[in-house]
């Protein structure tokens, strides 16, 4: 009995010696070769895609954001603040601190309501009619951090930002134009415009 | 270049790329798993851990090294998030709460990765690399060295031995896992993933809003996740979440990886039983179940069936990426729920009731088509014993499989294996769904409502890991009640696996005869896919009907 217990303590003892190899291996040297790599190279990507405004970040260009006029008093968001193109619906209000998804079922009677009353919001502030808003526009993206929306959501938004921004429309039709980023190699993914860079462009824009 | 034709090349430039390394990367496993010689650093390593990697171990000698190893991950890992807050680099986390930690611990040893917290609030960076991640290189080098083990029982003859586990668990991380995993790690980084070592960032954003960003060694955890099959997002997003998973390529890349190693394992097994043809048979199988199923998920996000959300909308665009679209997040969804991965890049809970119902189905074949890195091929393996049972029923001749016979002993552990997930998912669903305080996690109402419950036991039994992620489950109750779900659903299963790997080996082979039953012929391949589809739908039917089979005829 003591030998059977003896023989399954140094089992035991040599699993976690293993363990203790294969932490120093794949749980700090291989973490730390790649960053080491990772920042030498490609500086850039491994800091987040950072844009910066005079030295200040402002942005990760993956990371979306809101674009809202202050909030009332009391209140903690905003409306859409018309001079900006507007990201998707988020779950988490686009804080990266609680990225995640509504988790809303293909059939919640809540779900679908928002939607309606999203269509309608966004029509009207578009100044579009409702049928001609795209499913992204009101829909909560996965992560609630989607920095991207569809060419048609973006090209909606044109005459609107124009008008707040007293810009001619040719000129920001242009810019969503520039910042259509195609399938990758013609056929990953989907078309889309990054709306954080867009809007950054639109700063420039005078 | 319009949706559908994109969405197709898609589809044929991953089969490509698979097929493509199919070959050399079955025959590299083969041979690290046969090879005699050890590399000079590994003996160091052994020498270190005090382990014979030499002896050849009967099979029950290896499942004890295989539960020793378990039995201290999840005790290391517990005390590691309990601790975080001493730790280096903890980034001001707190102690991850006792249920959560036990939970977290036994997810990522038992390669399933369930998250019942959100990564960037909970997890410091220490915690994240040299805690979880080190488990997704090792819990999938495990299943990979089970497997090689059932192998070795059809190869061997009239031995009690199976192999070194330790030599088993060391060879593939370092020769396979490793490698594979720096390499596409750069890649990763090259193509957008961070890899930093940032805390929290606070910015100012361009509207003058506040956002602070959590940061991180990102990338080479992103890495293992996919090729490893663990499905352990560095975020509550995971592959969604922009950091991890970028851009169109990246996703697709992530696809890759996580089916590469699975796929490829036939080829390793038909290399190491002398009969390459019996790897392309079983892979065949895989490929059609993979194909139906993506074919089956598409088509209904596509076309929003049975979705009142959907024909609102316009479009099943509720939690997915614009960046990836329809076709790319139900092809991640297919491939990680027919593998033990897990991963998500667009959110279940939201699919329609046939493209969420059929992940859920997915994860119920026992996750074979390819399957998690190991226990797909020994999932399939076993399915295989059957389906070979079942035609020697037909004809009334003892069935053998590879000329090992498959007499009462074996019989045994095949259906002791193939009942022990269905018992815990059902009886584990079935029990949250009889107390009203479990019942009431539930985020969405009705058949869907149970959809959520029963996906989640179906994941945790079959360490798989994605989630119907609108269940609130982190509490005691399902914290405790998954994590046992998970342990029992992975260690119950290698149990059989290498009992019946030891049964096989002390055989002598048979002969082929006139009479014995081809196994590499597409009238095998058919049997198969039929037994595993019969077996499984006639075990979880009730259990669908109540759920998403409910809710897509309302």
């Amino acid at each position: 009995m003591a030998g059977s217990l003896a023989r399954t303590a140094r089992h035991h003892l040599a699993a976690l010696r293993m363990l203790v190899v294969f932490t120093v291996i794949t749980g700090l040297a291989y973490p730390l070769a790649v960053t080491g790599i990772a920042q030498l190279a490609f500086s850039h990507h491994a800091n987040g895609s950072v844009i910066r405004d005079g030295g200040r970040p402002v942005a990760s260009s993956l990371i979306g954001q809101k674009f809202n006029l202050p909030p009332p008093k009391g209140r903690t968001t905003g409306a859409p603040d018309p001079r900006w193109f507007q990201p998707r619906p988020s779950a988490g209000g686009y804080d990266p601190a609680k990225s995640g998804a509504s988790n809303l079922g293909p059939n919640n009677a809540g779900l679908a309501k928002a939607v309606t009353d999203r269509r309608a919001a966004v029509a009207a502030f578009d100044g579009v009619p409702p049928s001609s808003v795209p499913a992204d526009a009101i829909t909560a993206s996965g992560s609630g951090l989607d920095p991207d929306i569809s060419p048609a959501y973006a090209y909606e938004q044109v005459n609107r930002v124009a008008k707040a921004r007293a810009a001619p429309p040719s000129a920001v039709r242009k810019l969503v134009a520039d910042h259509v980023q195609g399938r990758t190699l013609g056929f990953l993914g989907q078309e889309h415009v990054n709306v954080v860079a867009l809007n950054r462009a639109l700063t420039a824009l005078k | 270049m319009n949706d559908t034709l994109a969405g197709w090349l898609q589809i044929i430039a991953l089969v490509g790329a698979l097929a493509l390394t199919f070959r050399p990367l079955g025959d590299h496993m083969a041979h690290v798993l046969t090879s005699p010689r050890h590399w000079r650093v590994e003996r160091l390593i052994y020498r270190v851990a005090g382990v014979h990697a030499d002896a050849d171990q009967q099979w029950s000698a290896y499942l004890r090294g295989v539960l020793a190893f378990a039995a201290v991950s999840v005790l290391f890992l517990y005390a590691f998030q309990r601790l975080q807050n001493h730790l280096l680099l903890s980034i001001g986390m707190k102690p991850v709460a006792p249920d959560l930690a036990f939970n977290t611990a036994a997810s990522f040893v038992t390669n399933t990765n369930w998250q019942n917290y959100s990564g960037e609030s909970t997890m410091g960076h220490l915690v994240q690399m040299a805690g979880l991640a080190v488990q997704n290189f090792v819990s999938a080098a495990v299943g990979i060295a089970v497997v090689a083990a059932l192998i070795r029982g059809f190869t061997r003859k009239k031995t009690d031995r199976v192999g070194n586990f330790w030599a088993d668990l060391t060879r593939i991380v370092l020769r396979v896992l490793l490698p594979i995993s720096f390499v596409m790690a750069i890649v990763l980084v090259a193509s957008g993933v961070i890899e930093n070592f940032h805390g929290i960032q606070s910015i100012t954003t361009i509207a003058g809003d506040h956002q602070s960003i959590t940061g991180g060694p990102v990338a080479s955890q992103e890495a293992i996740k996919e090729l490893g099959t663990n499905g352990g997002g560095f975020y509550n997003a995971n592959s969604a979440h922009p950091f991890e998973n970028p851009n169109p390529f990246t996703n697709w890349l992530e696809i890759y990886l996580l089916l590469v190693i699975g796929f490829s394992l036939p080829r390793t097994f038909g290399t190491m039983v002398g009969d390459r043809r019996q790897g392309y048979a079983i892979v065949a199988v895989m490929a059609l179940i993979w194909a139906s199923s993506v074919a089956i998920v598409t088509a209904n996000e596509l076309h929003s069936v049975s979705s009142s959300v959907g024909h609102t909308a316009g479009g099943m665009m509720e939690g997915k990426e614009q960046r990836f679209g329809i076709w790319a997040s139900a092809l991640f969804a297919v491939s990680t729920t027919l593998t033990s991965c897990g991963a998500v890049n667009s959110f279940h809970d939201s699919y329609t009731p046939g493209g969420g119902g059929m992940t859920i189905f997915n994860m119920m074949l026992g996750e074979i088509a390819p399957g998690g890195t190991g226990s797909g091929l020994y999932g399939i393996l076993i399915l295989a014993v059957v389906a070979v049972f079942v035609a020697g029923l037909m004809v009334g001749r003892t069935p053998e499989y590879l000329g090992k016979k498959l007499g009462a002993r074996e019989m045994k552990f095949a259906s002791l294996y193939i009942l022990t997930t269905p018992a815990i998912v059902l009886v584990g669903s079935g029990i949250a769904m009889a107390l009203p305080g479990e019942r009431a996690a539930m985020l969405n109402s009705g058949a869907h409502g149970f959809s959520e419950v029963l996906y989640a036991f179906t994941s945790a039994a079959n360490n798989n890991g994605s989630a119907f992620a609108g269940l609130s489950a982190d509490t005691v109750w399902y914290n405790t009640a998954l994590g046992l779900a998970m342990i029992f659903g992975r260690f119950l299963p290698m149990v059989f696996v290498l009992a019946l790997a030891g049964s096989l080996a002390r055989q002598q082979p048979v002969p082929v005869t006139a009479g014995t039953l081809p196994t590499h012929r597409p009238q095998f391949v058919g049997l198969l896919a039929a037994v595993i589809l019969i077996v499984v739908g006639l075990t979880y039917f009730p259990a669908l009907a109540l759920g998403p089979l409910a809710e897509g005829l309302h």
